[in-house]
């Protein structure tokens, strides 16, 4: 790359946003990273700030900084999420915000404040996740699979606010991933979460980033307002 | 990276600052858009609305460069999408003076880094 790229992911200290994070900053893209808790990830292109990504303030004080340092962001990859194994009628509403506020309102307010900086160069990537509890809509993860589907819906309408700035936005789906994020489920439970796939294996980083490259290339300036599930599921 | 409260804590933006930023915000938004779009580079101009120039998106546009002018010259961060801003009877985005009370009403609030 003849100049480098900003790429911000949010949730970047463990899981799938750390191998996200690692991946593109081996790319070649200068790497900004946030997450609750501060990280581990040592890189010369890599920064990596603390924060709750529902917390409206600290949001902008971030893109702040990366308005002054950078002055640019090119690719934004709303890869924060928290998920909770319950009942509906073992869920307590305490539950239902948080899942809510990380999940749509990060995704919603990292958005916007993201597509501020990438309208100057009226350029830029958006990669949302959702995921295949939604459209096989996964008993045990009601709140958890709505978030994901107000995502999905929020990346189609932002598709279209966001086309005249040169902004595509996209989401990938993941399988099951061996992350934290299913660490409390049940082996029972992903084994036969996994059977409902066309190809039945757990998830890979690598199968996730593979989307994402697709979605940050170049040539991709056609495809937005996707939603990309892997594993063989889809939205029908 | 400052906190918000850090951000708050700084000197009061006057009235006359407000004003230079929304004009530069303005001569901004002509740069970037054919001369029969432009919007009068005066402190009287209407924006939006009736008498104004700007269709949606250019609104959209010149917001976003406001909200610009006040984090890179000031180092403040506003943001102008306020609930009250779209159901306000009488949009404070119609001209400058509604658009610069608007912001300065925001500001002695004082709950914007």
């Amino acid at each position: 790359m003849a100049e480098h790229q900003v790429l911000l992911v949010t949730g970047a200290r463990k899981g799938i946003g750390r191998h996200l994070a690692e991946h593109y900053t081996a790319s070649g893209y200068l790497v900004v990273g946030c997450s609750r808790e501060p990280s581990e990830y040592q890189h010369e292109n890599y920064r990596h700030f603390s924060l709750d990504v529902a917390e409206e303030p600290g949001v902008l004080a971030l893109f702040g900084e990366i308005r002054k340092t950078y002055g640019r962001l090119d690719v934004l990859i709303n890869n924060a999420g928290i998920a909770s194994m319950n009942h509906v009628l073992l869920t307590p509403i305490r539950t239902v915000k948080r899942i809510l506020d990380t999940n749509v309102v990060g995704t919603f307010l990292f958005s916007r404040e993201a597509a501020k900086l990438m309208r100057k160069r009226k350029h830029g990537r958006i990669v949302n996740f959702s995921s295949v509890a939604t459209p096989l809509k996964l008993p045990g993860e009601a709140i958890y699979a709505a978030s994901k589907a107000a995502i999905v819906h929020l990346t189609k309408v932002m598709a279209f606010e966001l086309a005249s700035f040169g902004i595509t936005v996209n989401a990938v789906g993941p399988t099951p991933v061996k992350t934290d994020l299913v660490r409390s489920v049940p082996p029972f439970k992903m084994d036969a979460l996994i059977a409902r796939q066309a190809v039945p294996r757990w998830g890979e980083f690598r199968d996730i980033s593979n989307v994402v490259d697709f979605f940050l290339k170049p040539e991709s300036d056609f495809v937005t307002g996707q939603v990309l599930h892997l594993g063989g599921i889809s939205n029908d | 990276m400052k906190t918000a409260r850090e951000n708050t804590e700084k000197s009061n933006i006057d009235e006359a600052t407000v004003m230079g930023a929304i004009l530069s915000a303005i001569r901004n938004y002509n740069l970037e858009v054919p001369p029969d779009r432009r919007i009068p580079e005066t402190s009287e101009a209407p924006l939006f609305g009736r008498h104004g120039t700007l269709d949606s998106l250019g609104l959209v546009n010149l917001i976003v460069m406001v909200e610009e002018q006040f984090q890179d010259v000031h180092d403040r961060a506003i943001t102008l999408a306020d609930e009250r801003a779209v159901s306000q009877e009488r949009s404070p985005f119609r001209n400058v003076p509604s658009l610069a009370a608007y912001i300065c009403l925001l500001l002695n609030e004082g709950n914007h880094g």
